[in-house]
């Protein structure tokens, strides 16, 4: 029971990891931001577990009715981290797409290679 | 005008001067009419101090504060007092022959050489008015600065290589080891200011002085005290005014001014006295004075054999101030303004005969003294002064350091005095001999003395060195305060 | 409601606002006046700032008029006004007399979209240094990095886009480690105001998790601060950026992530978590002592004007972090002053190099051989700019070179080492900026180059140039501004210990 009350923070360690291991490990740039995505999700899946109330619902109040509710902040907040992400993965691209442009390749090993060649 | 208002104006007065002199860069005579006219009203400046401070009086000034306790302050003591005379006096001499030297061998850069100079001598008075650590080393490094352009006159390879030597052991040094014992010292002490009788006492103790001693005479690389000398023989790439004011004058004084003064102003001579971990400093100072002494022996070129006696009789000033007594440390201030009128004058001869001749080196010598008799003649009074033979300013000082060891009998220091004078004369007669009683080698140019500025500065100098045995006692008086001061 | 109320809000608001048009407006000219404008503008708010904050302590703002801690707060006391002064300033200067420079380096029709990024660069910036909620600090550190990422990028060298990609993966991850580190705080107090977290840490019962998280938030602000050797994006971002952006970057940025770092660490986590003091230094002053040791070496030998400057900038670093390693009065206050003097210095130094790079394609030594000679001015505010790196006396340099030097005697053993490093590293600074020094007044031009014609900067240029310059001499004569706001600062954050 506690290791599975846990299961959400299990999955956000193993995806910060995964995250983590494309980022450093792929030397193709397109799967470094995709591995820098996951790893961003993992933190938002931190966040959203956190605000998680036993019992709880939507944090939407209603006349008449008593209820327990789910902390909104965490989702606030990580509404705003998303968007952060969104646009760190898109300016990414286009990086990407700039450094196509220059160098003809996406590989991080070969453009190194090319600018030492210079 | 108010003593604190003289010692601003003499700080300012050459910056002012430096400013005017490259205003005036298009127009050489006019340029050089403001040199002079700078050093004259320098010199005025300084001198008017002198009835103040001869009377006990220490005016001071304070012109900013750092922090908790940290100004750039200015004040008059009497060594300080004796250094800035001199080195403002000399700038007079130092200016007529320059103009001599510089047109004489067509040199360029000559607007940026009366700047940079004006601006050292800026530093210099400001090292002698020091109030304090910061403010002194603040006016020591402006000096180390503003000489590089100095030594690096020519731009060509070598001298470009001579003069990284040049700051790098000066601003290595300098930072590397005496900003630490400053700092060192504020953290023990909890001021910079110089007090008569030291600031140290109690506060470093054992052979932790000995340490801040070392940090202190290496890190004041000016002194050079072996083995950071190294700097002195590569500035003899300057031209020969720089070598003559600076290299033997404002910038290795302030060298040992600097250590003279922290002696005796922060440690404390009775503190350092009862330290035996101080007492190493005796041995270096020793040492350098004979193995420079040695060195220049075996030089060929005459601006290099010159350069290490610097370093020889730089040092008799530190070991003169090791020695501890009273005597002594007056001893060390006398020979900072004899060997100043010697070895400038003997500076100001080497460069009289490369102007008229392009000769250099030792051997070529033979037989000058028949066609440059003026400079000889100053050459070799320079040269006995050098050795300590009367009647020259180098008798008196030798005098006071002797007695002030056989006051203490430190019997290291009497050996070494005797055995550097036997070296001096060894490496200075054979010069002088060939030069008024050798025959000239065969199908010599034929050539005369130097422009006239440069015969007449340099005549002045050694008519100094001699005057300086019979007029001494003004210097005596002043640099007596100094003892008073101690217990 | 009177304007002066609203000063810290607008710190933030007027550059950020000023963005959007600067789009609408087309037209690099206007763009460029636009964006100098605001950037003064901003300049003016937090001189204004600083003053109320020397006269009346910390300043306090709520946004919304929503009470702190359900709103956000902004605050601002003498760390945060000094760091403001800082960012703002270096923005004002590097832009009134950058335009010449980057009308080079930038697409004429780009020009505005470039102003825009940077403004917004500048309020991400200000944003962080005003704000007093942690999760706010996050959102305007993406702010600024991203905006910095595209600035840097516009250059036309094809080396800035990879660096700036290497910057912007890096920079994420440490966003993010912040962003995991705030989110455990949150969850174990309920709160993401400073002033409410320091409060409440210490009634959390148990402590892990915020051990954790401050685990997280160092190393991840010691990724954003450049802190060796997490600072492999350093030296290739400043290289290869427009030279203009690099003089504003190289001012400040890495300070606000230490700014951010400094605030966490002692306003936050000191005071509560035990130990963590003995920890942060024993992180922090092996880092900073490593960081001083190798970005020396390398700028000893490197052979690039400006990667020489980068890795000068990783040892500098190590001097703020090992003055805060200390972590008592006199260290901070040494720390935070170098912050300042680090800042007026190599600004100084990169807007010398913007002006070299107006008459010189290769920016490395050999290439800049002689330069003295066609641009004398600029290589004399050089040699100013250099003294004050290299703490000569009478520059702001010396200062806090002292400062520090004093705090390390009063350490003990560590403090010994740290002189001797520091000494050694001040030695290595005197090397590489001779050497530059003697390349630009003694080197012989490439022998098939022709003779340049004496010919200087722009004049704007120039003038900031020794506007700088002459601001190192100033604040080395006169540093009671800079050293009374970092002491201010260090007490602030030094409240928590005993």
């Amino acid at each position: 029971m506690e290791l599975l009350g846990l299961f959400n923070y299990w999955v956000f360690a193993v995806l910060l990891m995964v995250g983590f291991y494309a980022v450093i490990a792929k030397p193709n740039m397109i799967k470094k931001l995709l591995g820098l995505a996951i790893f961003q999700a993992a933190v938002f899946l931190l966040y959203i577990t956190m605000d998680k109330v036993e019992g709880g619902t939507a944090p939407i109040i209603q006349a008449g009715v008593d209820a327990i509710y789910s902390n909104p902040l965490p989702q606030v907040l990580i509404l705003t981290a998303i968007v952060v992400g969104i646009s760190t993965t898109a300016l990414g691209l286009a990086l990407v797409v700039r450094i196509h442009e220059a160098y003809g390749t996406i590989e991080e090993d070969e453009t190194q290679q090319k600018d030492l060649e210079e | 005008m108010s003593a604190a208002a003289t010692i601003i104006a003499s700080l300012l007065l050459p910056l002012g001067g430096a400013f005017l002199i490259a205003a005036a860069g298009r127009w050489p005579n006019l340029r050089e009419s403001v040199t002079l006219l700078t050093a004259v009203l320098l010199a005025l400046l300084v001198w008017s101090l002198t009835p103040d401070i001869m009377a006990g009086e220490r005016p001071g000034v304070t012109v900013a504060t750092l922090f908790a306790g940290l100004t750039i302050a200015f004040s008059v003591e009497p060594l300080g007092m004796l250094f800035a005379a001199l080195a403002s006096t000399l700038w007079i001499v130092n200016s007529v022959y320059s103009i001599g030297y510089m047109r004489g061998n067509n040199e360029k850069h000559q607007t940026r050489f009366y700047v940079c100079f004006a601006i050292a001598i800026a530093a210099a008075v400001g090292v002698a008015f020091a109030d304090n650590l910061l403010t002194l080393f603040l006016c020591y490094e402006v000096l180390t600065i503003s000489t590089y352009p100095l030594v690096s006159h020519k731009g060509d390879a070598a001298t470009v290589r001579s003069a990284r030597i040049y700051l790098g052991i000066l601003l290595g040094t300098s930072i590397g080891l005496l900003l630490p014992a400053i700092i060192w010292t504020y953290v023990a002490t909890g001021t910079l200011t110089f007090t008569p009788g030291g600031i140290l006492e109690g506060h470093v103790v054992g052979p932790a002085m000995g340490l801040l001693l070392g940090l202190y005479v290496f890190g004041v690389g000016k002194a050079a005290v072996m083995p950071v000398h190294r700097w002195l023989p590569a500035a003899m790439v300057a031209p020969t005014p720089v070598s003559a004011l600076l290299h033997a004058v404002a910038v290795v004084k302030a060298g040992v001014f600097t250590v003279t003064k922290i002696i005796i102003y922060v440690f404390g001579v009775d503190t350092l006295f009862a330290e035996p971990s101080g007492g190493w400093l005796l041995y270096a100072s020793a040492f350098t004075i004979i193995a420079a002494s040695i060195v220049a022996l075996r030089q060929q070129n005459l601006k290099r054999m010159l350069a290490y006696s610097t370093i020889g009789q730089l040092s008799y000033v530190i070991m003169a101030a090791a020695v501890l007594t009273p005597l002594s440390e007056v001893g060390a201030a006398v020979h900072i303004v004899a060997h100043a009128f010697g070895k400038i004058t003997l500076f100001f001869a080497a460069g009289a005969i490369y102007t008229a001749s392009k000769k250099t080196e030792l051997g070529q010598l033979r037989g000058i003294g028949a066609r440059m008799p003026w400079t000889m003649a100053a050459f070799t009074i320079g040269a006995l002064s050098m050795i300590g033979v009367p009647p020259t300013g180098g008798f008196v000082s030798k005098w006071f350091i002797l007695a002030g060891a056989f006051q203490s009998d430190n019997y290291i220091a009497i050996f070494t005095i005797i055995l550097s004078t036997a070296l001096n004369a060894a490496y200075f007669l054979p010069i002088v001999f060939a030069a008024w009683f050798s025959s000239e080698d065969s199908g010599a140019k034929a050539h005369g003395e130097a422009p006239l500025p440069i015969v007449l500065a340099l005549c002045t100098t050694a008519l100094a060195t001699l005057g300086f045995f019979f007029f001494n006692q003004p210097v005596l008086e002043l640099e007596s305060q100094l003892v008073e001061q101690l217990p | 409601m009177s304007v002066t109320s609203q000063l810290p809000a607008l710190q933030v608001v007027v550059p950020l606002l000023t963005a959007p048009v600067l789009v609408l407006l087309r037209g690099a000219s206007l763009a460029w006046a636009g964006a100098t404008a605001a950037s003064f503008m901003a300049f003016a708010i937090a001189i204004a700032l600083t003053l109320e904050v020397l006269a009346g302590g910390t300043q306090v703002y709520e946004m919304g008029a929503w009470p702190a801690p359900f709103g956000i707060e902004l605050r601002i006391d003498a760390l945060n006004a000094l760091v403001l002064l800082i960012t703002t300033g270096a923005s004002a200067l590097t832009l009134l007399c950058g335009r010449e420079s980057l009308a080079r380096d930038i697409d004429e029709d780009r020009q505005p979209l470039f102003y825009a990024a940077w403004l917004v660069a500048l309020a991400g910036l200000a944003g962080i240094a005003v704000t007093g909620d942690a999760f706010n600090v996050f959102v305007f550190m993406e702010i600024s990095s991203l905006a910095t990422y595209i600035i840097i990028a516009a250059g036309p060298d094809r080396r800035a886009l990879t660096a700036t990609f290497k910057y912007l993966i890096m920079g994420t991850i440490g966003a993010t480690f912040y962003l995991i580190g705030v989110g455990l705080v949150y969850m174990m107090t309920g709160t993401l105001n400073f002033a409410d977290m320091e409060v409440r840490i210490a009634d959390v019962a148990d402590q892990r998790p915020i051990l954790v998280a401050a685990g997280f938030i160092t190393v991840g602000l010691a990724l954003k601060a450049a802190v060796f050797p997490l600072h492999v994006w350093l030296p290739n971002a400043y290289t290869h950026a427009p030279h203009v952006v690099t003089a504003f970057i190289a001012a400040c940025s890495t300070k606000v992530a230490i700014y951010v770092l400094l605030r966490f660490d002692f306003f936050v986590f000191q005071g509560n978590l035990e130990g963590h003091v003995v920890q942060f230094a024993g992180f922090l002053a092996p880092l900073a002592l490593l960081g001083i040791v190798v970005g020396s070496a390398v700028a000893v030998v490197e052979g690039n004007l400006k990667r020489l400057l980068a890795y000068s900038s990783v040892a500098q670093i190590g001097y703020i972090l090992l003055g805060a390693s200390f972590s008592n009065a006199a260290g901070l206050t040494a720390g935070v002053a170098h912050m300042f003097n680090h800042a007026l210095a190599k600004g100084a130094l990169f807007l010398a190099v913007v002006a070299l790079a107006m008459r010189f394609k290769d920016l490395t030594l050999d290439g800049l051989a002689g330069a003295a000679r066609s641009m004398p001015w600029t290589s004399a505010a050089l040699v100013v700019a250099g003294a004050s790196l290299v703490g000569i006396p009478g520059t702001a340099g010396f200062i806090s070179k002292w400062l520090l030097l004093s705090a390390a005697f009063e350490q003990g053993t560590l403090g010994i080492v740290s002189a001797i490093v520091v000494v050694l590293s001040s030695l290595a600074a005197v090397v590489y900026i001779w050497r530059i020094i003697e390349r630009l007044y003694f080197g012989e031009p490439v022998a098939d180059a022709p003779p340049l014609p004496r010919q200087e900067a722009p004049w704007l240029l120039l003038a900031g140039v020794w506007l700088a310059a002459l601001a190192n001499i100033y604040f080395g004569l006169v540093p009671g501004l800079p050293v009374g706001l970092s002491e201010a600062a260090a007490d602030g954050l030094l409240r928590h210990l005993p």
